[in-house]
């Protein structure tokens, strides 16, 4: 069963300050077209966080929000990995909560996809190197998909997932 | 004798603007037989360097913050926990970071560590090979049969804090609560060690996303106490708008995220909407959402945008009108909220609590009282001590929070917003008004690095405080009471 994809390069850079709103609708409504179309059934999300500031939960919270609306586009968060599709993982991935993210890995169904969310659990960012942290999500688990920032904006994570429901979708 | 007049008799050392005292050992054992027998001064924060022990206490109603310390010796110091329980949660991390032992102190359970690291003691001039430390950590044993444990974490909340909680209950009724923190420590301090002050600062601003203007702030002026010097007048307006910003930001997500875990969809979507429209006009105004990085020692890393101050103020001019309807519709939240996960003001006042769950039980310290250059904040009215009060008291703080940023952009100096640091040696303290409360850094620094640098996240007295609150309640009460406080594991967990 493969896995592992490289989806299409995201955006190199947000453009600071207020978010295009033509641009989000754009991306929502190709979203949506595949999350409908392909999967036929909404993408389901768990957040799991590994020592993150919870800079980039604030962030993820504001996409979950009015404004971007991720539940009419097919994507949607749930409280327990058990009905994951994606896992979307925060922070540097410290020692202490290595265990606590492969027992989320584990408890979620095949097939699955794992996020690295924000610059931490891309590499540790500015934390990479402590004696605490293991320098982000990839030494412990397959990763699938990184966006980058710190943290990443909501118009980045949007364009993040619409890459992997894209890549998703071609994959079947 | 008053502890006060003991603290007066001692030596000094330079720490800047409150001289740090340095007892003998007799004399802080004094100390803290003087300070089981009166309340005051409160206990904020209780840290270590290689050789000594430092205790920042307040003197509340001098509004003096006297820093105080014991040198170690053969590992060892005088407990503080026996006068002030707040302290055994930071001997604990004291052992776990420096390895000094507190002689006896309440509770010798690791905290920090989890067993996990490569070495023990990571701040030791030596540190020691890997602890064994239990992993899932310790937690008190149920003492019946009949008591039942219920887990919450360690990731917690659909989008939330790397935490665990453990009740133990009978019934339907939670007879404790114990967090167990730890699980987000990134060995921050250690990071920090050795770094100029503008390279260390990118960690104060990563110790907490929702408070990162406030530990900016409170570095920063930690850093310019220590060199005794001041950022320029625009730089420092521009701090206190930002602050507010920041905590109107985080009292709308701190409502919103209460809203959902009710169920009431039109009252997040509401807050999530407010609350994205000023994000976005910070963003446009100092490039970035959060402010991350933007305020650092001797300033601002950049001037606002040539249209910021308007980028700002719009969102504030479309949010203020709206001001009566979100309060109204917050009554459906509020209600829900009535009597529960009560704080007393005694307890408030004993655990030194700040920011809404201080002011929510009739403390209203304050640290923007230190700031001129912020206007003075309106002060709680009421003080129940309840979950539903401290959502007043954040419903307030947002109308306050408003008004404060207007005045002070109304009058914003020109000029520079940053002066350049000179490489010294010294010693300073800061402080700033967070989301959750008062947030404090301490730093030595030598010849331009630092040396040694702590910092006290209100969440210090808040988890303790929310634990007692969720005793006596119900089951399935626990998670709104804890979302009530706001608390964030990360800059406790450094
Ligand atoms: S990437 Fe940045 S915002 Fe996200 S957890 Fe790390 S430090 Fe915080």
């Amino acid at each position: 069963m493969p896995r592992r994809f490289l989806p299409g390069p995201l955006p190199a850079a947000e453009p600071s300050g207020p978010v295009d709103a033509e641009t989000t609708a754009s991306l929502a409504a190709r979203l949506n077209a595949a999350a409908q179309r392909r999967l036929g059934r909404s993408l389901a999300i768990r957040h799991v966080n590994t020592g993150s500031c919870n800079g980039c939960e604030l962030e993820m919270r504001a996409l979950r929000g009015a404004l971007y609306d991720l539940e009419r586009f097919g994507l949607r968060f749930v409280e327990s990995p058990r009905h994951a599709d994606v896992l979307m993982v925060t922070g540097p991935l410290t020692r202490n909560l290595r265990a606590a993210l492969e027992a989320a890995w584990d408890a979620t169904p095949d097939p699955k996809w794992v996020v690295a969310v924000g610059d931490c659990a891309v590499d540790g960012g500015v934390f990479k190197g402590s004696y605490a942290v293991e320098n982000g999500v990839g030494t412990a688990l397959p990763v699938d998909l990184t966006i980058s920032g710190c943290p990443p904006t909501p118009a980045r994570l949007l364009a993040g997932l619409r890459a992997l429901l894209e890549a998703h979708a071609g994959e079947r | 004798m008053n502890p006060l007049a003991m603290l007066d008799a001692a030596g000094v050392e330079d720490c800047r603007p409150w001289p740090r005292r340095v007892l003998s050992r007799p004399d802080w054992s004094a100390l803290v037989a003087a300070l089981k027998a009166d309340a005051q001064p409160a206990l904020l924060a209780l840290w270590a360097d290689t050789a000594q022990v430092h205790a920042l206490l307040l003197d509340e109603a001098m509004a003096t913050v006297l820093p105080v310390s014991v040198a170690v010796e053969a590992g060892r110091y005088p407990a503080l926990s026996p006068a002030r329980p707040l302290a055994a949660w930071f001997e604990r991390l004291v052992h776990d970071l420096w390895g000094h032992v507190a002689e006896g102190g309440r509770d010798a359970r690791p905290w920090l560590d989890h067993g996990r690291w490569p070495h023990a003691q990571p701040m030791a001039p030596r540190p020691g090979p890997p602890s064994t430390a239990a992993n899932p950590p310790e937690l008190l044993p149920a003492e019946a049969e009949d008591l039942m444990q219920v887990p919450l974490g360690p990731v917690h909340g659909l989008i939330g804090e790397a935490m665990h909680v453990r009740l133990t209950a009978r019934g339907d009724a939670v007879l404790r609560a114990e967090s167990r923190l730890g699980y987000t420590h990134k060995g921050t301090l250690v990071l920090m060690r050795g770094k100029s002050p503008r390279a260390a600062a990118r960690f104060a601003a990563r110790l907490a996303g929702d408070a990162t203007v406030a530990h900016s702030l409170a570095f920063a002026r930690a850093t310019e106490a220590a060199l005794d010097m001041a950022a320029p007048p625009r730089a420092a307006a521009l701090r206190a708008a930002m602050l507010e910003l920041e905590r109107v930001a985080g009292h709308l997500d701190a409502l919103a995220v209460q809203a959902d875990a009710a169920g009431l969809a039109g009252l997040h979507s509401m807050l999530s909407t407010m609350r994205e429209h000023l994000l976005r006009g910070i963003g446009a105004a100092f490039g970035h959402r959060l402010m991350m990085d933007c305020v650092v020692p001797g300033g601002l890393a950049a001037d606002v945008a040539p249209d910021g101050v308007a980028a700002i103020l719009a969102p504030l001019e479309a949010l203020e009108p709206d001001l009566p309807l979100m309060r109204r519709r917050c009554q459906a939240l509020l209600g829900r909220l009535d009597g529960l996960g009560v704080v007393s003001r005694v307890a408030a006042f004993a655990w030194a609590a700040g920011g809404v769950v201080g002011r929510a039980a009739g403390r209203a310290f304050d640290v923007r009282r230190f700031d001129p250059a912020c206007p003075a904040p309106t002060p709680p009215e009421e003080h129940v001590g309840d979950a539903a009060t401290r959502g007043r008291v954040r419903l307030a703080q947002i109308a306050d929070g408003i008004r404060l940023v207007r005045a002070v952009l109304a009058a914003l100096p020109e000029g520079p917003v940053s002066v350049a640091l000179p490489t010294a040696s010294g010693e300073g303290i800061g402080c700033a008004e967070s989301v959750r409360g008062d947030v404090w850094h301490w730093l030595r620094l030598d010849h331009g690095q630092i040396a040694a640098a702590f910092t006290r996240d209100p969440g210090w007295s808040l988890w303790p405080l929310a634990e007692a609150a969720i005793a006596g309640a119900r089951v399935e009460e626990a998670d709104a009471i804890l979302h009530s406080f706001g608390l964030a594991a990360s800059p406790v967990d450094l």
